[in-house]
């Protein structure tokens, strides 16, 4: 990936917690280097805590890296975070709605802070809402949602800003297996469908093979493992050969 | 036949619907009437000037509603309790904004106000009336200092309480200062403010009839220290009752207020 197609750039990032110049900090992040290009979906792969949801918030703007340089379209997404107002989405593990905001509200919530006018905010979170199957839904509030149905409000809110950008941390892992895959399926399409640039950070071996068109495994503290593209003409022989590269990676 | 079956269910329901409703307002006024019969009871055995007659003390409520020049005692402290608790609720928002944001301002401050907790209603009065000269000042002071504390530390800890993970998801879109305090910072905070504002009202109301009683010239604590210098128990009472009535409408508004703005929280949550 050459630096000028990179719409997500990391360069030597590092990331550790705890006090500055304290000796027991706890490296989260090491000296991590990564692009992405525009309209790839790259599904960020490691095990529970080498630091896939640090590299996510950095990306995301809500972390200051320690050291080293993150760029997201061409700004630095922490200290110039107002300047990516609308321009990066997030579907978050658990689907965060806002307890006291409709289903359609939701949804609007990212068009509010974009200022967007009302009607056309309106419009569009129902179509977004419709794309998604809660058509009926929309006056309900999270409560007397199901699970799915409020991580369906919570993909419907990060698509309705039309973000370029989409950040996704495990959002289907909360999900029963069927219902999480269903899911997983709709995404993709969406994603595809609406030219995104998605990382999708996961623990799951099948979802990262199944979404990312490159799939990056992270070693512990977070650093490329390896680092492998796919395509739609991977083979299952292929997949399975990948599969057990990461699995001995993962177990190392 | 099934319509039929249909039609009756919501006759049959009616009925226990009623009954629900019955036993629950004969629930809430038992006690009262109770209290009431056995106060009414004892009126018969002791003089008026301990136990006066509830139709003497009702009589005594409505002459204080009918006539202005002492209603106007009554607007007066529901005036000066409004006002107290609005100036407390301001200051007391700024400072947890601050103590929030600041944790040198936190650490300052948190030792101050648990130390103005702990003084009492009493010695404000005293404080009030050697530090101003206008009535008024003196009651808005006793009222802002004895319930700054509980305001403060309340929307303290509800500005601390909220989730992080929402407003993580809010400062996600990158809002304005505006934006995240409307969209987010008030409706999490609405709760608690709603809570806060019901437990000072109580305290408020206590309060200016002790500042009234000391330091005013007019209001229901001036009011209550005249019956109290002619042993009038029944006008006593009826001033009483004024307030009393007054935290009644009040807590009354609080409560609708809540189940306006909480409408989307489930039942089970509102039952518990």
């Amino acid at each position: 990936m050459t630096a000028s197609a990179a719409i997500i750039s990391l360069a030597s990032v590092s990331k550790s917690f705890g006090k500055r110049g304290a000796a027991s900090n706890f490296l989260a992040v090491d000296r991590l280097s990564l692009d992405v290009g525009q309209g790839q979906m790259l599904a960020l792969l490691g095990k529970t805590g080498c630091g896939k949801s640090t590299i996510f918030n950095m990306i995301a703007g809500l972390t200051e890296p320690t050291a080293g340089a993150v760029m997201v379209d061409g700004c630095d997404p922490f200290r110039e975070f107002d300047s990516l107002r609308g321009k990066i989405a997030i579907v978050f593990q658990n689907d965060r709605l806002l307890p006291w905001r409709s289903a359609l509200q939701n949804v609007e919530l990212g068009l509010e802070m974009l200022q967007v006018a009302r009607e056309q905010r309106r419009a569009t979170a129902l179509r977004w809402l419709t794309t998604l199957g809660l058509r009926g839904h929309e006056h309900d509030y999270p409560h007397a949602l199901s699970g799915g149905m409020r991580q369906r409000v919570s993909i419907a809110r990060a698509f309705a800003t039309d973000a370029n950008i989409l950040l996704c941390d495990e959002p289907f892992s909360a999900l029963d297996e069927m219902t999480g895959r269903a899911l997983r399926a709709e995404f993709v399409r969406l994603v595809k469908e609406n030219g995104k640039t998605a990382v999708f950070v996961t623990h799951s071996i099948n979802e990262a093979l199944e979404i990312g068109d490159r799939i990056v495994v992270l070693k512990r503290p977070a650093n490329i493992a390896f680092d492998l593209p796919l395509s739609g003409a991977t083979s299952d022989t292929e997949k399975e050969t990948i599969r057990g590269r990461i699995q001995s990676v993962l177990a190392a | 036949m099934t319509m039929a079956r249909e039609q009756e269910q919501p006759a049959s329901g009616a009925p226990n619907w009623s009954m629900a409703v019955g036993r629950r307002v004969l629930t809430y006024v038992l006690p009262f009437v109770v209290l009431a019969t056995l106060w009414q009871t004892a009126s018969l055995f002791f003089p008026p000037f301990l136990f006066p007659s509830l139709v003497d003390v009702f009589r005594r409520c409505i002459d204080i509603l009918l006539s202005w020049s002492q209603l106007s005692d009554v607007l007066a402290t529901v005036g000066r309790i409004l006002a107290g608790l609005a100036g407390a609720f301001i200051i007391g928002v700024l400072l947890a904004v601050l103590m929030v944001r600041s944790r040198v301002v936190n650490e300052f401050l948190s030792p101050i106000l648990t130390l103005f907790q702990g003084i009492p209603a009493l010695s404000w009065v005293v404080f009030a009336i050697i530090w101003f000269h206008g009535i008024e000042p003196r009651i808005f002071f006793i009222m802002v200092m004895t319930t700054l504390p509980a305001f403060t530390f309340q929307v303290l800890a509800a500005l601390q309480g909220m989730a992080r993970d929402l407003t993580e998801m809010v400062m996600s879109f990158r809002p304005s200062r505006l934006q995240l305090f409307r969209v987010l910072i008030v409706p999490a905070i609405l709760p608690d403010i709603l809570t806060a504002w019901k437990v000072n009202l109580g305290n408020a109301s206590r309060v200016v009839v002790v500042a009234e009683l000391v330091g005013a010239t007019g209001g229901v604590g001036y009011e209550l220290l005249q019956q109290q210098q002619v042993f009038d128990m029944a006008g006593a009472l009826a001033w009483t009752l004024q307030l009393v009535i007054f935290v009644l409408i009040a807590q009354g508004v609080l409560s609708l207020i809540e189940s306006i703005a909480f409408r989307y929280r489930a039942v089970s949550e509102r039952t518990l």
